[in-house]
Order: C-alpha cells, then sequence, then structure tokens
C-alpha cells in the first residue's frame, strides 16, 4: 500500500502571530515556520504502518513556496521515502490545494492518502473532506485510530461527546487528531541524511488547475482583549462577587 | 434563492445550535428552510418546523441516515442545493465532517466556524487559534459555511412551518457506520452549558481530577471540561477538551481550576460571560482573562469553594 501525506507549512504554534500595521494581512516576516502539527500526527501513523509491514511507500507532499523544502526535509528525516513539492507563490485556499492534491493522486494512485484534520494557520479543516469528495473516496475524518485489515481500514473518529467507528473501503482520504499518535522526535543524523534526498519539485502552473483565491481577504483585525478582572483573596469573597452577577446562583 | 440549514440531530432531538444557526441565516432576508436527514425522524422534523423564522423543513428518511455518513449526507445535499444560495449549520464535529465535501462537490469554497455576517457575502472569523479576526468575501454562486453558534442568539420556538420529504440518494457503499461511544454523562452537554467547571494538568491524576471537580461540577449542574495537557496527560477524556482543536464553550460561569491558560485553551473559552480562575501560580496567564482569579492551592480552595455552596 502507498501512502501519501500532504504536509502544509505554517507558523510555529509558539509563535503569537501579529499584525500588519495597515491591517491587510498578518504579518509572517522571518517568524519560525515549522510542519503542521497534524499533519505531522498523519505522517507519523503512515510511518507506522510501513514499520507494521501494512504500507509499501510514504510519500510526502507539500504545496507552496521553494520554502517548503524544509517541511519536505523534516519529513523524509522522521522516515517518508519521497518528497514532493508543488511550487508556487500563490495563496492557495483548501479547495485549490484539494484540487492539486487529487492530480497528484491520480499520478501516485496511493491506496491511502492521509492529512492533518486542520492547518493551525487557517483553522479551515476542509481539504481532507474536499479531497475526499473530488476523488469520490470514503472519508475518515479527526481519526484517533486506524487499522488496516486487507482493503478495509477501520478508523475510529473523535467526535462532539464520543467517538465514533468506521470501515472504509480503500483507496480513502484520512485526516488526523492529535491523539491518533505521538509523532517521533528527529534525530540529527536522520536530519542531515534527509539532506541529500531529491525533493521532486512540479511547478503548479504545468498543472493547469485554478487555484485562484474564492474567498478574498478584506482585512485582519486584533480580537477584542478579555479585560483581566480582579484577585480574591478567599473563597467567601469568590462567593460574593459572583452571587452579586445576575443569572449566577451559586 | 433560499437558505438551506443542515440539522443537527441525535434521531429525537434536535439540537439546540439549530436555532442558532436560524438566527444566522436571517442575515440574508431570504425564505429559511431547514433539512432533517434521519431515519424515520418525524419528531425531530416537528421541532425544526417550530423554530421561528423557518419556511420550511425538508425531511429525508432512510434507513441509511439512521447514522449518517458524511458522504451520504454530503450527497443528499447536493441533491437539492440547485434551489439554495446558502447552505450553512452550527459548527460541529457532523458539520465540519459533511459541508467541506459539499463545497468541493458544487466547486465553492467553504467558509469555516463564521462569527459574525456582515452582508454582501462577507464574514468575520478567526485564524490563528482565535488570535485575529479576518474579514473575508466569498464571490461563490453559493455560499458554503458553518457559523459559531454561541455568537448567535437562538431563535424562538414560535413557528410553524411545512414540513416536505425528498427522495434520498441511495447509500455511498464505501464508508461502512459501526459503532459509537458516546460518554455517559448526567451532566449537561459541554457546548450548551450554563457552568463549566474545567480543569488543568495541575489536578495531577485522573483520579483527583474526578475527586476534585467532579462533587463542584454536581453542586453547580455544571459540565465538566479540561484543558489539552490534562487529556495528554490521561486525566480526563478527549471529548471534554476545551479549546482550538476541542469543544468551543460561552456559559454563563467559566471556572478553571489549575488551567495554565494557553492561548490554544482560552480560544475555546474566551467568550464565557463570567470568568474564575483558581490557581497556585500568580503569573499564570490565565488571570489576564479570568474576572475574578484566586491565588491558592487547588486542593484546599476547590473543597471549600463545594462545601460553601449551597
Amino acid at each position: 500500500m502507498k501512502i501519501l501525506v500532504a504536509v502544509k507549512r505554517v507558523v510555529d504554534y509558539n509563535v503569537k502571530v501579529r499584525i500588519k500595521s495597515d491591517g491587510s494581512d498578518v504579518d509572517i516576516d522571518g517568524v519560525k515556520m515549522g510542519i503542521n502539527p497534524f499533519d505531522e500526527n498523519a505522517l507519523e501513523e503512515a510511518l507506522r504502518l510501513k514499520e507494521k509491514g501494512l504500507a509499501s511507500e510514504i510519500i510526502a507532499i507539500s504545496l507552496g513556496s521553494a520554502a517548503n523544502q524544509d517541511v519536505l526535509r523534516h519529513s523524509l528525516a522522521m522516515g517518508a521515502d519521497r518528497a514532493i513539492l508543488l511550487e508556487t507563490d500563490a495563496d492557495l485556499q483548501p479547495l485549490a490545494v484539494a484540487k492539486l492534491l487529487k492530480v497528484m493522486v491520480e499520478r501516485e494512485k496511493p491506496e491511502l492518502i492521509m492529512l492533518g484534520k486542520q492547518a493551525i494557520d487557517d483553522d479551515a479543516g476542509q481539504t481532507g473532506q474536499m479531497l475526499a469528495a473530488l476523488l469520490d473516496y470514503p472519508q475518515g475524518t479527526f481519526a484517533s485510530s486506524i487499522q488496516k485489515e486487507a482493503n478495509i481500514l477501520t478508523v475510529t473518529r473523535e467526535v462532539d461527546g464520543g467517538t465514533e467507528t468506521l470501515a472504509l473501503t480503500l483507496p480513502a482520504v484520512v485526516t488526523a487528531d492529535l491523539r491518533l499518535n505521538e509523532p517521533r522526535f528527529v534525530k540529527l543524523p536522520n536530519l542531515m541524511m534527509a539532506r541529500k534526498k531529491p525533493i521532486e519539485t512540479i511547478d503548479v502552473t504545468t498543472l493547469v488547475i485554478a487555484v485562484a483565491p474564492r474567498l478574498q481577504l478584506i482585512q485582519v483585525a486584533e480580537p477584542p482583549v478579555r479585560k483581566a478582572g480582579i484577585k480574591v483573596n478567599s473563597v467567601e469573597e469568590l462567593l460574593n462577587k459572583l452571587r452579586a452577577h445576575e443569572g449566577i446562583l451559586v | 434563492m433560499s437558505i438551506l440549514i443542515i440539522a443537527e440531530h441525535d434521531g429525537v432531538q434536535l439540537s439546540p445550535s439549530v436555532q442558532q444557526a436560524v438566527t444566522a441565516a436571517q442575515a440574508w432576508n431570504s425564505a429559511i428552510h431547514v433539512l432533517v436527514a434521519g431515519n424515520a425522524a418525524d419528531a425531530v422534523a416537528k421541532q425544526a418546523a417550530s423554530i421561528y423564522g423557518v419556511e420550511r423543513v425538508i425531511q429525508a428518511n432512510a434507513l441509511h441516515l439512521e447514522k449518517p455518513i458524511a458522504e451520504d449526507i454530503a450527497n443528499l445535499i447536493v441533491s437539492i442545493s440547485q434551489d439554495y444560495k446558502v447552505i450553512l449549520a452550527a459548527h460541529s464535529s457532523f458539520s465540519k465532517n459533511a459541508l467541506p465535501r459539499v463545497a468541493a462537490l458544487l466547486d465553492v469554497a467553504m467558509i469555516s466556524d463564521v462569527l459574525e455576517i456582515q452582508g454582501n457575502n462577507t464574514y468575520v472569523r478567526s485564524i490563528y487559534a482565535g488570535n485575529v479576526l479576518t474579514t473575508i468575501q466569498s464571490c461563490d454562486a453559493v455560499q458554503v459555511l458553518t457559523v459559531h453558534g454561541s455568537n448567535f442568539n437562538s431563535a424562538s420556538l414560535t413557528g410553524s412551518a411545512e414540513i416536505i420529504s425528498v427522495e434520498t440518494p441511495s447509500t455511498f457503499n464505501r464508508t461502512q457506520w459501526k459503532s459509537e461511544i458516546r460518554s455517559q454523562s448526567e451532566r449537561p452537554a459541554l457546548s450548551s452549558a450554563k457552568i463549566v467547571v474545567s480543569g488543568g494538568r495541575s489536578l495531577g491524576s485522573a483520579e483527583r481530577f474526578e475527586s476534585v471537580l467532579s462533587p463542584l461540577a454536581s453542586k453547580l449542574g455544571a459540565a465538566l471540561g479540561a484543558t489539552r495537557a490534562a487529556v495528554d496527560a490521561g486525566y480526563a477524556p478527549n471529548d471534554i477538551q476545551v479549546g482550538q482543536t476541542g469543544v468551543v464553550v460561552a456559559p454563563e460561569l467559566y471556572i478553571a481550576i489549575g488551567v495554565s491558560g494557553a492561548i490554544q485553551h482560552t480560544y475555546g473559552m474566551k467568550d464565557s460571560k463570567v470568568v474564575v480562575a483558581i490557581n497556585q501560580d500568580p503569573e499564570a496567564p490565565i488571570f489576564q482573562v479570568a474576572d475574578y482569579g484566586l491565588v491558592a492551592d487547588l486542593f484546599d480552595a476547590v473543597p471549600a469553594l463545594t462545601a460553601a455552596i449551597q
């Protein structure tokens, strides 16, 4: 079984993103970037399937500028067999990403496509489902556990109020929840070796897919800040304060 | 052209978030229809018909919609989509599973978890775990979106819409629903609870998470929540995680106990009306978003608080 894993390059989760002074966009110049954490879970699970002898080849794919090579190197260092960069400087929204990934699925013919359940920059959480729709494939989103038997993938999903288990007939699309696994640490020698591995680069314009954004960004702003209140000194004082609020009966 | 709301329900009870979605849909000043997909979910259809502002309830009945998969829900929506300019649902694990599939099949963008609808298909939503608000405009012919339920008032239950039936496309047979585990709890649902008692990693163990927080939650009639750190440490189940990647809550009262206040967590609770934080560390960031902060050992303060509540 061949597995294609899509990895996105995003602002590191520890960075508090700033807004450009004219409110036109976020300012991510010179900010620390890295692999989207959920995509790292997806890649980790693909690698574990291979280590169990259930997958033959893991291909990491990323879309964006040449800078995305770093997340692909990271993926190779984790253990991916091959890396593909669909290179573009365009602003790619989820539907465009899904369309481009579909082209690559048709070329590579993986039996399983894995992605993170959402990217921590745009928090959209759409690409996996969109890709499954365009391919007319089964989808298992927000996966916290997967098991493969013959051509059936059993996926346990994290849903509001519990979990749900589905059986997907491969080929299928699965999106990873953080609970799926704990990604391995990348060892320095692996990172050094990954630097020497080739990354296949494909110019997005050669794929002839319309990728223009459907959503126009009008402005960005800081959210209203919740003001810090007061410190109370005792449980009694806390209760007195709460009792003074309308609608709170404690 | 009308607005189509996708109803979430459990076969018996309509989710209260549908009433919030109806209020959101009023932004277009067009007829509002609600799709109830289920297996003989007549009671749910009647509840949807009673929401003020709903003109028509469309009921899709099929055995395979008893425990619907995203593939079937999406195909059903697409089969009736030609009459609609807007397809929306309250943001939940149900809608975020199915609606991106709908959007892709219709070749349109989707807008997730909309906080505010400004007219002219312009929306405000948050990115970067709630640290940035973006205003975006969609140029697609059909708008597919989920709305952040707690940002919209609930429409009243004083309406009386007509209920009609539609044909259901055949099932997508490469995905089989197998089973589910629903958290058994006497407590109110986390997403709609009026009071939430939430615990962090400082609780130290699953046993103490339960023994310290449960009595307080029971006395208050509150739902239990947890930080991701507490969930990852195995103190609490994943489905009660509050935050960017978990449940987003906006109760009347949110009591954060032993919670440090990482941005990923505060994203999920910052719209609460009143926030109380109990933490031993006076520098904990949670105090920056709390109305009332108590710097104390939670193992003393929480039992004292529980005892002091009638």
